[in-house]
């Protein structure tokens, strides 16, 4: 019998900022096509392994990992891996919206031109066709040309997911996406994530208890670099195993 | 203290308030059947307005804390079971004010012979000690004590079951006391739900504190997760 490939796995991860061990034997594995939310208080890890699935944390010095974190089955952090190609499979969106001061058009297709797309048919109808994914079409559509500054916040980070999913990844990566945005932008993101589960993987690191609620299928705690749960999220927020999630989602921590 | 759990605080003394005025309603409807005591029976009756405020308040109280304070796991079952012990508790009340509507209409204390007979006291005395019980495990949570209440309503559907044949016996011998027996076998009947009430809120207690459901198991299976 074949063993189940997951979307993502971690085996006894082991993550390292220098001295300061941040994410202690972390097993877990991810479904493709689900949305999972990462929660846990202020440095627990949870956006440190968030971003060890596209090796963001390469840059920082001193960092270092231990254990494997596989993308279909593949180590991610095998040397034959280019991480160029990793984070066109694995796309990240910020908390802050970080548009680049180009027009919209230029930001959505940025990824494309850096693999040296020129065709401009391709450019436009990826560009639509983004736009049009994260629910932004609508409302730049007339104005493609327009500063991406211009927009607004919700706008902005609609227009951030658009350039992600030109480059068609099948991994998103979503730090607190919604934290910098009013209630409305957030529904927008958040109805946005239930629509993109159909053709994407999708990891979320939240402080919003109720936003986990509402939009992940699974839910992991993280506290002091340990994963503490892992499981599907109404079971976790209506009886948590552990009483370390239980103090969290309620409020009464510490 | 956290707010959350001052809000939390404040529904369960609510609720405790409204438990005392029913465990008066029940009892007090005991002493008036007894006794044919109309007065006591109208005080019952009167109570009833007040369990029907507490019950409005308190499902009150329960809709502004979901909408305030969002509660999850413990907290959420908590609410929940609030609203459903809240719920059952006023049925409790009702049906010791029925059981005063009929006190009012017997004219005379029940007989003794027939209330030993048809174990209608005993039957009094188990459902009243299991609702002192379960408010007691709502207090200081107890597992055992909780499944011990819900063992004790076997008792109840027994008597109950059999009640049937000893009033029909009893009509039979004396056709003058047909009104009697039939009030009577009533009574039986409220205090039998008065049972299934009660075991609702201990089971609700249990899902609370565990985050067990017993609610419609079969009893093999309810023994199973006991």
């Amino acid at each position: 019998m074949s063993k189940k490939v997951y979307k993502l796995e971690a085996k006894n991860l082991n993550a390292y900022y220098g001295n300061f061990h941040a994410l202690k034997g972390i097993d877990i594995a991810m479904e493709e096509k689900a949305v999972t939310a990462f929660i846990g208080p202020s440095g627990c890890g949870k956006s440190t392994f968030l971003r060890t699935f596209n090796r963001m944390n390469d840059f920082i010095e001193g960092f270092r990992t231990e254990g494997d974190i596989l993308l279909d089955g593949r180590d991610i952090y095998d040397k034959k891996i280019r991480v160029d190609e990793l984070r066109k499979e694995v796309g990240m969106v910020f908390q802050k919206p970080n548009p680049f001061p180009k027009s919209i058009f230029e930001n959505v297709v940025y990824g494309l031109r850096l693999q040296g797309i020129k065709n401009k048919a391709v450019l436009q109808e990826t560009a639509e066709k983004s736009l049009q994914r994260a629910a932004l079409w609508s409302e730049v559509k007339d104005n493609l040309n327009k500063s991406a500054l211009a927009l607004s916040g919700g706008q902005q980070q609609r227009l951030c997911i658009a350039r992600a999913l030109a480059i068609s990844p099948s991994v998103l990566l979503m730090d607190e996406p919604a934290s910098a945005l009013d209630p409305i932008s957030t529904a927008k993101i958040e109805e946005l994530i239930h629509e993109l589960k159909n053709d994407y993987t999708i990891v979320i690191v939240t402080h919003n208890m109720q936003q986990a609620g509402r939009v992940s299928d699974y839910t992991a705690f993280f506290y002091m670099g340990e994963l503490v749960e892992h499981s599907k999220t109404k079971a976790l927020f209506t009886s948590p195993s552990d009483t370390r999630t239980q103090n969290y989602i309620t409020g009464r921590f510490g | 203290m956290p707010q959350i759990d001052i809000e939390l605080n404040k529904l369960q003394e609510k609720l405790l308030e409204m438990w005392d005025i029913v465990e008066y309603q029940l009892s007090s409807s005991r002493e008036a059947m007894l006794t044919n005591d109309v007065e006591l029976a109208g005080k019952v009756i009167k109570l009833g307005k007040k369990v029907n405020r507490y019950d409005v308040k308190i499902d009150r109280q329960c809709e502004n804390f979901f909408a305030l304070f969002n509660p999850v796991a413990v907290d959420l079952r908590q609410v929940l079971s609030v609203l459903k012990i809240n719920a059952n508790l006023e049925r409790i009340g009702d049906t010791a004010e029925g059981i005063c509507r009929i006190v009012e209409k017997l004219h005379e204390p029940i007989s003794q012979e027939l209330a030993a007979e048809s174990r209608l006291l005993e039957m009094y005395d188990v459902a009243l000690s299991m609702f002192v019980a379960s408010r007691q495990v709502l207090i200081t949570y107890d597992p055992v004590a909780a499944r011990e209440i819900l063992k004790q309503d076997k008792l109840l559907n027994k008597i109950y079951r059999k009640s049937d044949k000893v009033i029909a016996s009893f009509m039979n011998n004396n056709p003058a006391g047909i009104e009697v027996g039939l009030h009577l076998y009533n009574i039986i009947k409220k205090l039998e739900r008065v049972g299934d009430q009660v075991t609702n809120i201990a089971e609700e207690i249990i899902f609370y504190r565990d985050a067990k459901v017993l609610r419609h198991k079969a009893r093999k299976k309810k023994k199973k997760d006991q």
